[in-house]
């Protein structure tokens, strides 16, 4: 526990990638070298080709939840298969806590998985020929933990991820919600620092996946893992991630916090995406605030810089002064007024005009 | 009007039976017409193999070994020491199981010699009495399969014990206990392999593919020059031809996971070997245990095939019964073949499908119930049969063991039906048979063989150019190539006319029963319940009912391969057209077709895919039958293939003549499969 605090303590990104490209085809590297870094998907197919990965860095940092959002096809799920190196990345670094896992032999890799990672995935992957519990110390067991032991350690896990008293069935006797979480439990049952989770809700039902998602963000608040998740739905990135990267076609086409990708898009595929997203549930507060005027006469209200614009809206909207925003520990951090509000959720037409009748 | 003519392949079809009746009718015999026959430039291919296989069993690599006989260090070719070493280890195998059932002296004396167990009298294996094998079976089949299973199992055994057929059934179920493992294991490591290796798939498709469709008599060929003559021998042939669907199924249900299974292992944590053994195998059980279940049918194929190379067991009473033509004893014996090979599949599929179930609250007796009832059985049993001893006379014990031929038969009744159906209906089925023989198949059979080498050629290459292309056009054309280079041309002829016969006949059948059947729920159950039993008779047992109607004739082989090929093309018709999805058949109900339309031009373009595949098994269950049934005289290729097992030499020439009859089913596979991918891609199938 103790070298975990040291690394999540400095500044030093859990996992850095640098230029990783990762070509599907029998060529692909010394297309890629021909290349010399300018990449093009099109010219790549002619060659017989796929570009999986265009070029990606990025950081993550200890307890960061990064997701990485797209359609199908846009090599998503390949960046992350790269990063666990369940796939070979064609060029570049992966550098997970200072070793570049890219020239790490099949033991080290071995060793990396049964210490540091653990991964969820879109179709539960389960054992079928063992129960809840087996599959769930299924891990422990491989790294040579003794079965007592493993079964107590998976024991706590049931309960942690709520299956208490179906730890004796087989996967096919649970319903798919059930299964993930049986998943979820497998992939920490060795208490891994990073956390690799690929589209885990996507096979689940609507009202299965909201509740998993809590459930997910539940288990976040207590156990701050650095995260990595996967997932085609804007709308569950949104809703989950600190950062979000979108990728189309191999390449990262933004990466920042979900505010700044709804109220600046950097590329009109990202517009594409937010164009239908409701601001106020997805903006918090901070992300529209005015900075703190002392001359300001601010009423009695105050609101919280981390509230989601939803939750707050009304109270903001039936106050005639400007309203405080305080941060957790209570501080001044700034003001809204009633018209920002106006203007988030009508948009810029709405505010305009309430702005000239005023 | 070129165009028109590439687009509309009937018109190319049209345009090539066209060439083929102007080649038949323009070429005439002729001695050294090249058009008419090529000539046999690679008739020498079977003495290089016969050579070389001298060479490699006499000659090659002398090592030193010590001959206690002579006492003396002897040089001596490696491989042969080779073949001996695993023959011994086969035979002692089948010995020691054979002793644990029935009891016997020889397991023992390998350890301590002949002196000292006659010294010994007490020093021998007993068998265990018949009852606890019944009952053991029973249990089994509880187990597995419920109550049905258990009353199967133990009826059959039961059966088999009362008849006096016991000990030859013994027999025969030793060499399948020691040849279906060692096939098991032995395919589950290629089957791995191939999945590990893309370049091992790759040599083993085309490997596999030819295995399936080479003639059981080949390998026997080869087995016996390496293996000798014997029960270890039957037993190393029954491996080889059981290997290859464990190798496919093993492949199939490892490539059908999907990546997620072996990511989730690895991401686990998981080396290698944890990968394989923890997350890959038990992942894919049921495709295993599905290949578990083919080699034990086909080692039960194998029974009567392997007797000729000296196996011991239920095979070679049946073929002494057959060449006797005693049909009554005939039928007795294959009853206890087929009631074997029913029970065995039976219950290996039930294992198959049987999921594992998780009690975690259970007592002691519930945990181990099964095991205690067998225990109880063991010795309830064992006292019987001593108790047996003071009842029966000596050598009569019918509580341990029916003596062979000893039990209760009813072999003189069913033969006097057979001498009665002969005497009552023998002008009808004579009359029958002569009239099929000299107006049906004699001309058919003189067309074929009235049709010179250019003609086949046009025809064969010309259909696989307009189904498939170039490509295909060629690698059937390379097929017939080995063929017509051969010595055998004229026989490769007859066993394609029998083929292709019946092969037709049972096309049709399939496809219209199938079709009649697929029409209501209780109809598609029984037929494919049908399917399912008969699929599980070795080939050789529908030989005995039509010789017993039509004799040593074609007619009784063409019969046999109809009712034995009938059932793949039954099996794919009704599963083609049950697969018709329901959406397509609403529409088609909301449109307002009638029943016959319905089939017409929705049920039938649909499932030709399918039944395209399954006229494709048809031809290598057709293909099969026609090389067994030179075992009741016909004049094909399969018939030189008999012959050469018992020549000693026949090796080369068996070997070719397999790879001739293999050459003629891959050819017919080359062009359904193709055909059938097409019509797949076109209809958006898969």
């Amino acid at each position: 526990m103790s070298l975990q605090n040291a690394t999540s303590s400095s500044n030093e990104p859990v996992i850095r990638c640098e230029s990783v490209y990762k070509i599907f085809g029998d060529n692909a590297e010394s297309l890629l070298k021909k290349a010399n870094g300018a990449v093009d998907a099109a010219k790549f197919k002619e060659a017989g080709c796929i570009v999986g990965v265009n070029n990606a860095s990025f950081d993550i940092h200890a307890g960061e939840l990064l997701i990485i959002m797209g359609l199908s096809g846009s090599g998503k799920s390949t960046l992350l298969r790269c990063i666990s190196r369940l796939t070979d990345a064609t060029a570049g670094k992966i550098i997970i806590e200072g070793d570049d896992i890219l020239e790490m032999n099949n033991k080290q890799l071995i060793e990396l998985r049964r210490n540091k990672m653990g991964m969820v995935f879109q179709n539960f992957a389960l054992l079928p020929h063992k129960t809840v519990l087996e599959n769930i110390a299924f891990p422990l067991q491989v790294k040579g933990m003794s079965t007592s032991d493993s079964i107590n350690r998976a024991m706590e896990m049931v309960t942690l991820v709520d299956l208490s008293g179906r730890e004796d069935y087989y996967p096919r006797q649970l319903s798919g919600g059930q299964q993930q979480r049986v998943g979820i439990a497998r992939s920490l049952a060795i208490e891994p620092d990073i956390w690799f989770l690929d589209e885990p809700f996507s096979a689940l039902d609507p009202l299965i996946r909201k509740e998993m998602q809590d459930e997910f963000l539940r288990l976040q608040n207590t156990l701050h893992k650095t995260i990595l998740f996967v997932t085609h739905d804007f709308d569950e990135a949104l809703r989950l991630a600190d950062r979000i990267a979108i990728m189309k076609d191999g390449v990262i086409e933004q990466l920042d916090t979900p505010a700044n990708i709804v109220l600046n898009p950097a590329t009109e595929y990202v517009r594409k995406f937010t164009e239908e997203v409701p601001r106020e549930k997805v903006l918090k507060i901070e992300a529209v605030m005015d900075a703190a005027n002392a001359d300001d006469t601010m009423g009695e209200l105050s609101v919280n810089a981390n509230a989601i614009i939803e939750t707050v809206a009304e109270a903001i909207l039936n106050s005639a002064t400007p309203v405080r925003v305080v941060d957790d520990a209570g501080q001044t951090v700034g003001s809204i007024t009633a018209a920002k509000i106006v203007h988030v959720l009508f948009g810029d037409h709405a505010a305009s005009q309430s702005e000239t009748t005023s | 009007m070129i165009d028109t003519f590439m687009q509309k392949k009937y018109l190319q079809f049209i345009a090539l039976l066209v060439i083929f009746i102007l080649l038949i009718q323009t070429i005439g015999p002729a001695e050294n017409n090249l058009l008419w026959r090529l000539p046999p430039l690679i008739s020498a291919f079977p003495l290089w193999i016969n050579d070389s296989i001298g060479y490699l069993m006499f000659e090659w690599w002398p090592i030193e070994v010590y001959d206690p006989d002579i006492e003396e260090f002897e040089d001596k070719p490696l491989v042969s020491q080779v073949t001996r070493m695993m023959s011994g280890f086969i035979l002692f195998m089948i010995e020691f199981i054979r002793e644990l059932m029935l009891g016997g002296a020889k397991t023992i004396v390998t350890f301590s010699g002949w002196d000292w167990a006659t010294a010994n009298p007490w020093a021998k294996l007993p068998g265990v009495p018949w009852t606890v094998i019944a009952g053991g079976s029973a249990i089994l089949g509880y187990a597995l399969g419920g109550r049905g299973l258990a009353l199967l199992a133990g009826l059959s055994m039961t059966y088999i014990a009362l008849f006096g057929q016991w000990e030859p059934a013994m027999q025969t179920l030793s060499f399948v206990l020691v040849a279906a493992p060692v096939s098991v294991f032995i395919g589950l490591m290629f089957g791995i392999w191939a999945f590990k290796s893309k370049t091992v798939e790759a040599v083993l498709n085309p490997l596999l593919n030819m295995a399936q469709i080479i003639p059981h008599f080949s390998y026997l060929i080869p087995v016996m020059v390496f293996f000798g003559i014997g029960d270890h021998a039957g037993a190393i042939a029954t491996v080889i031809f059981a290997t290859p669907p464990m190798v496919r199924l093993t492949l199939l249900g490892l490539k059908k996971l999907g990546p997620e299974v072996a990511e989730s292992g690895m991401m686990s944590g998981c080396n290698n070997w944890q990968l394989l053994t923890k997350v890959l195998v038990p992942t894919a059980r049921r495709d295993i245990l599905i290949g578990v279940n083919q080699v034990i049918m086909q080692c039960l194929a194998m029974v009567v095939l392997a007797s000729l190379i000296g196996a011991k067991g239920l095979g070679i009473d049946l073929l002494i019964a057959l060449n006797g033509l005693k049909i009554g004893v005939a039928t007795e014996i294959g009853i206890c073949i087929v009631l074997i090979a029913i029970m065995l599949d039976r219950v290996s599929l039930a294992w198959a499908n049987k999921q594992t179930d998780y009690f975690s609250d259970l007592s002691f007796i519930e945990k181990h119930k099964y095991s205690l009832m067998f225990a109880a059985v063991f010795v309830v049993s064992i006292i019987l049969a001593y108790v047996g001893q003071f009842i029966f006379p000596a050598g009569f014990n019918y509580l341990s063991i029916v003596p062979h031929n000893k039990g209760i038969s009813i072999a003189p009744l069913l033969q006097s039906g057979v001498d009665w159906i002969w005497d009552t209906f023998f002008f009808t089925l004579k009359g029958f048979n002569e009239w099929l023989i000299l107006s049906v198949l004699m001309p058919i059979k003189a067309a074929y063989l009235g049709t010179p080498v250019v003609a086949v050629f046009t025809l064969v290459m010309g259909v696989g150019l307009i189904v498939g292309g170039i490509r295909v056009a060629l690698t059937v054309g390379s097929f017939l190539l080995f063929i017509a280079l051969t010595e055998w041309w004229d026989r490769a002829l007859i066993t394609a006319y029998l083929m292709s016969v019946s092969v037709i006949v049972s096309g049709l059948i399939g496809i219209v029963v199938g079709t009649l059947c697929a029409q209501n729920a209780k109809s598609t159950r029984f037929i494919l319940t049908y399917c399912d039993t008969f699929q599980t008779f070795p080939s050789f047992i529908y030989l005995i009912p039509v010789m017993m109607l039509f004799g040593i004739t074609d007619t009784a082989v063409i019969f046999a391969i109809i009712v034995y090929a009938s059932i793949p093309a039954l099996r794919y018709t009704v599963e083609g057209l049950l697969s018709v999805p329901e959406s397509l058949q609403d529409a088609g109900t909301m449109a307002g077709v009638s029943r016959v339309q319905r089939w017409l031009s929705i049920e039938l373009p649909m499932s030709f895919p399918h039944i395209a595949l399954g006229l494709n098994q048809t031809v290598v269950f057709a293909l099969s039958m026609v090389i067994i049934g030179a075992m009741i005289g016909t004049d094909d290729l399969g018939q030189l293939i008999l012959g050469s097992l018992s020549d000693r030499n026949g090796v080369g020439n068996g070997l070719i003549l397999g790879i001739c009859v293999a050459c003629i089913g891959l050819a017919i596979d080359q062009i359904l499969r193709t055909w059938a991918n097409q019509r797949k891609a076109a209809l958006g199938l898969n």
